[in-house]
């Protein structure tokens, strides 16, 4: 299934490995800090609103 | 189509309530898109008979280097909104944005290197668009960087608008640089409505799938990243609210 890459192959897997290592952490970075950046939110709310 | 309704869309809850029904449906069609695009073009795409299989590496530096271009301009677009109309939804989806296109432009710049070594005998020359893409990128940083410095939302807003407009121009030597110096390393443009100048029909369909993936990977991003921007603003201001007692 592997097409062959020939005397390139390093130069092409490192290329598609370093991009989607980077898109791939750019993904989990959003979500993580939206994630907490909504708990956070919440919590302070629920406070303000205790508080008035 | 009533224009005025898009101002609809700078009220954060309104635009929280409406990108939250459209985030789910851009998200999988940014996953098809990128799988299909990248599959297609490193498994069923030939080798190029001057650049052999490195050529697969132009599904990931082109369309990455087109949204490095594209994310600055939109930057333009809700920075000048902001400037002239005061929206803050606006100012905060150019700050949302910085970030996803910063690793555009790294990969752009990485991709590139990498692809280089073999065709040129270098990782890098001081090639008019190579260099104008590294200013890109140090732009994109120095952006960031004063987000994080200016503690108060609007003076920041402000002052990041202002070096948006500056760091314009080199968004657009980037994209010209080619046409302009016809000098260095770097060739012309890959897509092109001349049929001559255009990549081959069987790289270039799977380059189209494969840059609607980025596409709507930046869509689905700087959506997502601007309700957490607004919800971060929010958190900011009952903060300074509860502080002042």
């Amino acid at each position: 299934m592997m097409p062959d890459l020939g005397k390139y192959a390093e130069t092409v897997l490192s290329a598609y490995a370093i991009s989607l290592l980077l898109l791939v952490l750019l993904v989990w970075l959003s979500f993580r800090r939206s994630r907490r950046i909504k708990a956070e939110l919440e919590t302070i709310e629920k406070k303000a609103k205790r508080h008035g | 189509m009533d224009l005025n309704r898009l101002w609809a869309y700078a009220n954060p809850k309104k635009f929280i309530e409406t990108t939250n029904r459209v985030l789910p449906a851009v998200s999988i069609l940014a996953v098809l898109c990128l799988a299909v695009g990248l599959v297609w073009g490193f498994f069923f795409t030939p080798d190029d008979y001057r650049q052999g299989s490195t050529v697969k590496i132009i599904y990931l530096h082109v369309p990455a280097a087109l949204m490095a271009i594209n994310a600055w301009l939109m930057m333009l677009v809700t920075s000048l909104i902001w400037i002239v109309r005061r929206h803050h939804v606006s100012a905060l989806a150019a700050r949302a944005a910085a970030p996803v296109g910063v690793v555009m432009t790294l990969i752009a710049l990485i991709t590139g290197a990498i692809w280089g070594q073999p065709m040129w005998g270098t990782w890098w020359a001081w090639d008019p668009r190579l260099t104008s893409f590294l200013i890109l990128f140090l732009f994109y940083l120095g952006y960031i960087a004063l987000w994080e410095a200016i503690e108060n939302d609007d003076t920041a807003a402000d002052l990041t608008s202002i070096l948006c407009l500056v760091g314009s121009v080199f968004a657009l030597l980037s994209r010209y640089a080619v046409n302009f110096w016809n000098q260095g390393l770097h060739q012309g443009a890959s897509l092109s409505l001349d049929k001559e100048e255009n990549v081959a029909d069987v790289f270039y369909h799977p380059l189209l799938v494969s840059i609607a993936g980025f596409v709507l990977l930046f869509v689905a991003l700087v959506l997502l990243r601007t309700q957490t921007e607004i919800r971060a603003r929010r958190m900011r201001a009952l903060m300074a609210r509860e502080r002042m007692g």
